[in-house]
């Protein structure tokens, strides 16, 4: 049985991790807005994969960070790793 | 009345590589690393396991048991370094007024291997929340207050007049030598014993650049993990160490005859006021510090002979560093020797600043450009001439040297050979 | 000849009153902050007493972002400097970010961050370890947070130097203002009443183990038995003496005269009053009021007591250390006495020193249990720190 990732799931660990962005913060929708329109800077979306790391058993490619520049592709990230984690 | 003139004229230098300046400037000149694999601690948990460590016994440089007990090693190396400088400046301290003696030691992260150890002893490795006071080390409170390193080293130089820490993150070795020379050139001090020093290599300080990547991963090579410029570069290796420095007045100095090393021309330090460890594209504030450093200097772009980059090996850097020399330097930053000695001696956070000044001041004594090591394949990105591998003969007048640190600091100094700045 | 060095802002958090006129009315009614620590259990800990701040909640005055990267001392130095500013009517949005710096002095920097993040390093593995242990207990990091929450890109840096930082980071702020900075936020917060951070201050050998928040910290007292160590410290605004007038600003008064020295053959707090008042250009009989160092250890108490007695005279000068009813604040404590003495002197009032019944030995004049109205117009202000570090600063309304 594969856990599943959600954006309910990456709004609460970015809560948790990094606070709540000024504005509309994570209101509305945000699945294909840049995080840094959004309101977190790299060391919070560092933060926020360690902690996806860390509650799903997973290790993230060292690029993910990097290049998920939105939660959707974060998402998508996290998704696949544990659909291979389920294979 | 004309304005105190600032000079060094004793240095001692901590590195990995080598304990004592000489060792250190042949390290560099020959272009080799001192980075290796961590011996300290088991590093396996750790993402990046590389450091530049220095093999440093401190019985062998004159500590004493007594020393050794109440001091972090950090500050074992600014009173080892401060004693060295000393008597390298061929100063006899005690015939002057101590009130007119200050020191300043610089340092990002303080005792960091002492209280890692400390923690772990009085909470029994995390377990207790409300930790046992029981079990804490009887000199604690040196490690507990970063302040005991300036108070090492005043006692142990005899000053009395101003003594302090000055820490901002990885500028603190260009801070504190500013910071003193600023006391000598207000007539507060007559000699300032100056540096900085920092002993990070310690599990917390592993884990805490893991979390933001910032130091390298390159664990399979580590005599060639750190990387300035180079496009294959991905972040720092940590490094250790201290340098101090004597500063006198200049005309003072000339009196007794003193080597001169370099005048401190021109300093200065501004804030980025945009990131704790993010950096701007455009290299606007180091620009401004480069700019104001020079003016305090009275000197124009034209007269850098040469530039010690921070060059701290990740990309943001780099890249933000390039920028702040075109912006402040114009063309002449495609004329000017850049390197950085930290893909030699490591990062050595708050020390490094210090360590830099030392190697811009040798670098003027003997008229030699230190390379960059590691550097095979540029980023295209940084388009200036790094000094790739092998060091330079080339006369040097004026060396400019920054540094870039986490809470937004970005400071710039000017040395320069008395003579040439006076003109 | 030098321009002048204002100051035209106050910011104070004191564990009697948090912002300038609470502070002020509990200075002068004698309420004491010190009482039983609760931020921790302490029962297990020989001194259990603190000056703790307990009124300050960040959220709501600084953004939810902060909230997981700072430290309290931190969140505590943004509010102040936010106070600061507010005080001077200074909006530094409307201002050139490079004309002004930041200047903050720390004792032991973050060290409740520090205490969380090895814990969840030792007890659970590095993987645990926050991204923002990188500086949130760093000693730079409250300037970098100041800076950055206020656009300030002008000269910046702290100093260490235990509690004589509040007055050696406000000195390094004049410097910076003489050299052509217009504004400076200078001054310290600390804040380090955390369980591994009380275990530090135990181990400095000072800490009264007094049970009796009236018998804890009783400096110049035959019966001192080491201080009660709080928390909270004050935030300045420093201008040049021309920017503020050019801008209208009220003005306190102005850092006149400064000095620090260290100990050696012999203790050299003498030598840093005697320097402060040459370079204030002010001889001892201007001098209207001392706020001591009050270390409430009987040879210390010593050493400041002859220092101020060489200097003025048996009972030559009024004498106080308000920091009766906070505790020590480290570095936050002397840059509090500075706010203090810059009240005092726009009320004409020196606020007292509550507790202690003043040794005749000392021969101080100890301005005790009640405030006492004079005309103030300079006042000396001298900390001490930890190993060796006097400093002392006179300002002038």
């Amino acid at each position: 049985m594969s856990r599943t990732f959600t954006l309910d799931d990456l709004k609460r660990i970015l809560l948790e991790g990094s606070g709540a962005p000024e504005g509309t913060g994570l209101e509305g929708d945000i699945i294909d807005t840049d995080f840094a329109d959004i309101g977190y800077d790299s060391l919070a979306l560092l933060e926020t994969a360690s902690r996806v790391e860390r509650e799903y058993g997973i290790e993230l490619d060292e690029t993910v960070v990097g290049e998920a520049s939105t939660p959707r592709a974060l998402l998508d990230a996290v998704s696949a790793h544990l659909l291979d984690q389920a294979a | 009345m004309t304005a105190r003139r600032v000079v060094i004229t004793g240095v001692e230098v901590i590195a990995p590589g080598g304990v004592g300046a000489r060792k250190f400037w042949e390290l560099l000149t020959e272009g080799r690393t001192a980075t290796r694999g961590i011996t300290f601690f088991d590093p396996s948990p750790f993402r990046s396991r590389v450091a530049a460590e220095v093999d440093f016994d401190p019985y062998v440089h004159g500590l004493t048991p007594q020393e050794v007990r109440r001091m972090d090693r950090a500050a074992q190396f600014a009173v080892v370094a401060a004693r060295g400088a000393v008597a390298d400046s061929g100063l006899a301290l005690d015939a002057l007024d101590p009130y007119r003696i200050g020191v300043t030691v610089g340092t990002a992260v303080g005792s960091t291997m002492s209280l890692d150890e400390d923690y772990r002893m009085v909470s029994d490795d995390g377990r207790l929340d409300l930790v046992d006071h029981t079990r804490a080390d009887p000199h604690f409170y040196n490690y507990f207050v970063p302040s005991s390193f300036a108070a090492e080293v005043a006692r142990t130089v005899g000053a009395q007049g101003p003594s302090s820490v000055v820490s901002a993150g990885c500028t603190s070795g260009l801070d504190s030598v500013g910071y003193a020379a600023e006391l000598i050139r207000e007539g507060t001090a007559d000699v300032v014993v100056a540096g900085a020093t920092d002993a990070p290599i310690s599990p917390i300080t592993l884990a805490c650049f893991d979390a933001i990547k910032a130091t390298t991963p390159r664990n399979d090579e580590p005599e060639r993990a750190s990387r300035p410029f180079d496009g294959t570069r991905n972040g720092f290796v940590l490094g250790e160490g201290a340098a101090v420095f004597v500063l006198e007045e200049l005309e003072s100095a000339r009196r007794r005859g003193a080597r001169v090393y370099a005048e401190i021309a021109g300093y200065a330090t501004r804030s980025n006021a945009y990131h704790m460890t993010g950096l701007r594209a455009d290299g606007a504030e180091m620009a401004e510090a480069i700019t104001v450093a020079l003016d305090e200097a009275r000197m124009h772009p034209t007269d850098i002979d040469y530039i010690n980059a921070h060059g701290s090996g990740t990309k943001q850097n780099d890249r933000h560093e390039t920028a702040a020399f075109k912006r402040s330097l114009g063309d002449h930053a495609y004329r000017t020797p850049v390197s950085s000695i930290k893909s030699m001696v490591g990062h050595s956070l708050g020390a490094i600043g210090s360590i830099e000044i030392a190697a811009s001041i040798l670098a003027i004594q003997n008229n030699v450009v230190p390379p960059t090591a590691n550097l095979h394949t540029p980023d295209p990105e940084c388009d200036l001439d790094y000094v790739p591998l092998t060091a330079r003969d080339q006369l040097i007048d004026a060396v400019l040297t920054v540094g870039s640190g986490f809470g937004g600091f970005q400071s710039a100094m000017v040395l320069a050979q008395p003579e040439r700045s006076a003109a | 000849m030098t321009a002048s060095v204002v100051v035209t802002g106050l910011g104070v958090a004191a564990p009697n009153g948090l912002g300038e006129q609470d502070f002020w009315n509990a200075t002068l009614a004698g309420k004491s902050g010190i009482g039983p620590l609760t931020h921790f259990d302490a029962s297990g800990y020989p001194a259990r007493l603190a000056g703790e701040i307990s009124d300050f909640t960040a959220e709501g005055q600084l953004p939810s972002r902060l909230m997981p990267q700072t430290d309290r001392v931190t969140r505590l130095s943004l509010v102040v400097a936010d106070w600061a500013l507010a005080d001077a009517g200074v909006r530094p949005a409307e201002l050139p970010e490079f004309s002004m710096g930041v200047s903050t002095a720390s004792s032991a920097g973050g060290f409740a961050f520090s205490q969380q993040e090895l814990k969840n390093l030792w007890s659970k593995g590095s993987q645990y370890v926050s991204a923002y242990q990188s500086f949130a207990w760093f000693y730079a990091v409250n300037t970098g947070q100041i800076s950055i929450r206020n656009g300030m890109k002008g000269p910046s840096g702290v100093v260490v130097t235990d509690q004589a930082g509040g007055l050696d980071a406000v000195a390094q702020a004049r410097r910076q203002i003489r050299k052509g900075t217009s504004l400076v936020v200078a001054g310290a917060v600390d804040a380090l009443l955390c369980s591994w951070g009380w275990v530090g201050l135990h181990t400095s050998g000072r800490l009264s183990t007094a049970e009796e928040p009236t018998r804890a910290y009783l400096p110049f007292d035959d019966r001192a038995v080491g201080h009660v160590a709080g928390e909270g410290g004050a935030l300045l605004i420093m201008e040049s003496g021309d920017s503020a007038r050019a801008r209208g600003a009220e003005v306190y008064g102005e850092i006149a005269g400064y000095a620090a020295t260290f100990d050696g053959r012999e203790p050299g707090l003498r030598k840093a009053v005697e320097l402060a008042l040459a370079d204030a250009g002010v001889t001892a009989a201007d001098v209207d009021v001392v706020f001591a160092d009050a270390a409430a250890e009987p040879e210390l108490d010593r050493v400041e007591a002859e220092a101020i007695v060489e200097v003025f005279g048996p009972h030559g000068v009024p004498v106080t250390a308000p920091k009766t009813m906070t505790g020590r604040l480290y570095a936050g404590g002397a840059a509090l006495d500075l706010a203090t003495a810059f009240l005092a002197l726009r009320e004409d009032t020196i606020p007292p020193t509550v507790h202690t019944e003043p040794a005749e030995r000392y021969g101080l004049d100890l301005v005790v249990s009640q405030p006492r109205a004079a005309r103030l117009r300079t006042a000396l202000v001298l900390a001490r720190g930890h190993g060796g570090f006097n400093s002392a600063m006179v300002v002038r309304s």
